[in-house]
């Protein structure tokens, strides 16, 4: 026998309902946990994974991504295109963007695409609301994984006790050599400590699902 | 005032208690039982909090066909619905809600009455079980049988007790000759009346004959559209209805703190709806009771308190 089960034995017979009764009485008394979330948004932590956007300009077509990705849903065409630089003695190489496509139907959230981006091009936004009638339209193009980008919360304060960016140090240092201040934005564009509400999908969007 | 207005006034009276009342205790269950449960319940319905989610309930039941099947007993099985309404709907005509003959029908064999018409209960049951030619709903027929017939005694026992003590069957006169102590006195009845009631009326936790996880839903099951809405109705009438006759029984009527002449509606209508929310409140709290323990429930618990009870009012009533 228990420890719970005796110390029931010994008390008076029939305190058990009422123990059950008090439970329910004391949840009726409490605040609902019912999320009303068609009619209110939710409160989603900063970093939840809803959908991955993509900053077309800082991609170089490394396809690291794609090579990382665990099921395989990232595709990538890419050209390569040349870019005459006045004055350097030849043409430089440069890689194009054609075809940058995310299946959502096939992606598990992982997030490694996102980790191991060397360029800062890819992005977790808390947006959840782009389920579609058909199983197809689950790809998002490049154009529509930059949409996303709109919804991609500033990155979090940096911890005032940590050190500072390797990239404030070297400009600090780089500063002091030439004598002049280093040019440093005095707000950096970081989340609040309470994120307002999440920006919402487009009406565009929220039709065409 | 002619006989045929009175009649009709009270006629009227009591159709509109028995159409109202069941839709605002079935709409307190709703979200008496979803906050208990940490829910919100019906929201969307009407507008406001969902308060007309039974009436979007009864549309949606209207527009469904209404099935018989084939291998049912047709006129047994269409029958059932209404046999398990009209007892509920003739109790309620006799229930007092205040003093000076504020009742549909003044009866000086009331108590005597309602029981007979509330025993008539477990004839549906068996009727809708028999009729659906379903082993599911046969199943939950004679479970309802061997329940209601079991607590149909200590049910009349309780009752008996109650009557004994204010020397009149009829409930009027019952109301009248009640004074609070008796809350003291006649509590254990009070109890068994009402732990019987709530068997009698097939509630939560004694829910045994449409146990919907076991019996998909007892004699229910066959049921569809308006048929199946009556027989909910019917519950929720039932509700009502052991309410009111705790209430007339044991918690004194119309009798108030004060103004029991011109208040006296009032006060019968707030203890009918607070022993209704206590049977929405155990529904909530307690397991359905297994076949075993239901009948020793009522066999070994019910039918010797109720008969030490009859013991005690005797003695009390004869010494006074």
């Amino acid at each position: 026998m228990s420890e719970r089960e005796r110390s029931e034995a010994t008390g008076l017979p029939g305190s058990g309902l009422v123990k059950g009764l008090a439970v329910t009485l004391k949840t009726m008394t409490k605040r609902s946990t019912t999320a009303q979330y068609p009619d209110v948004a939710p409160e989603l932590p900063p970093r939840s994974r809803g959908v991955i956007a993509l900053l077309e300009e800082n991609c170089t077509v490394c396809m690291l991504c794609a090579r990382e990705c665990p099921d395989w849903c990232i595709y990538i065409d890419s050209h390569k295109e040349e870019v005459a630089v006045p004055g350097a003695a030849r043409a430089r190489q440069r890689n194009v963007l054609d075809r940058f496509d995310i299946d959502f139907s096939l992606c598990m959230y992982c997030g490694i695409c996102i980790e191991v981006c060397p360029f800062d091009a890819l992005y977790w936004s808390p947006e959840f609301e782009y389920a579609e009638y058909d199983i197809k339209d689950l790809l998002h193009d490049k154009d529509h994984l930059g949409e996303w980008m709109a919804t991609v919360p500033p990155p979090p304060a940096h911890d005032p006790n940590g050190e500072p960016a390797k990239e404030e140090t070297a400009a600090a240092r780089k500063a002091a050599a030439s004598g002049t201040p280093a040019v440093r934005p005095t707000t950096p564009a970081v989340r609040p400590e309470r994120r307002p509400a999440p920006p919402r999908a487009t009406d565009d969007e929220g039709s065409s699902a | 005032m002619p006989l045929w207005l009175e009649l009709v006034i009270r006629i009227g009276g009591v159709l509109a208690a028995f159409l109202v009342l069941p839709l605002l205790v079935g709409q307190a269950e709703h979200k008496v039982m979803a906050h208990m449960q940490g829910r919100l319940g019906p929201m969307y319905a009407g507008g406001f909090h969902g308060w007309a989610q039974l009436i979007a309930d009864g549309v949606k039941f209207v527009q469904k066909e209404d099935v018989t099947p084939r291998a049912a007993d047709r006129p047994v099985f269409r029958l059932a619905p209404a046999v398990a309404l009209v007892p509920y709907l003739l109790v309620l005509l006799v229930i007092p809600l205040g003093p000076n003959d504020l009742v549909g029908q003044p009866l000086d064999i009331g108590l005597f009455f309602v029981l007979a018409v509330v025993g008539v209960g477990v004839l549906a049951v068996l009727m809708s079980a028999w009729a659906s030619a379903n082993k599911y709903s046969l199943l939950g027929g004679l479970r309802g049988a061997a329940q209601l017939l079991g607590y149909e005694l200590p049910l009349v026992l309780a009752a008996a007790s109650v009557a004994m003590a204010a020397g009149t069957l009829s409930l009027s006169g019952i109301v009248e000759a009640w004074q609070p102590w008796w809350l003291l006195w006649q509590a254990p009845a009070m109890v068994i009346f009402f732990v019987a009631g709530l068997a009698e009326i097939r509630r939560p936790p004694f829910d045994m004959p449409v146990a919907d996880s076991e019996l998909v839903f007892g004699y229910l099951t066959e049921y569809t559209g308006l048929r199946f809405a009556f027989l909910l109705l019917a519950e929720y009438v039932g509700i009502v209805v052991i309410a009111a006759l705790t209430t007339v029984l044991f918690l004194g009527g119309w009798q108030g703190p004060f103004a029991d002449e011109q208040l006296g509606w009032l006060w019968t209508l707030l203890k009918v709806a607070a022993v209704s929310f206590v049977i929405i409140w155990l529904r909530v709290s307690y397991p359905r009771l297994r076949a075993d323990q239901l009948q020793r429930l009522c066999w070994l618990v019910l039918v010797p308190a109720a008969l030490a009870q009859l013991v005690l009012t005797a003695a009390i009533r004869l010494t006074l």
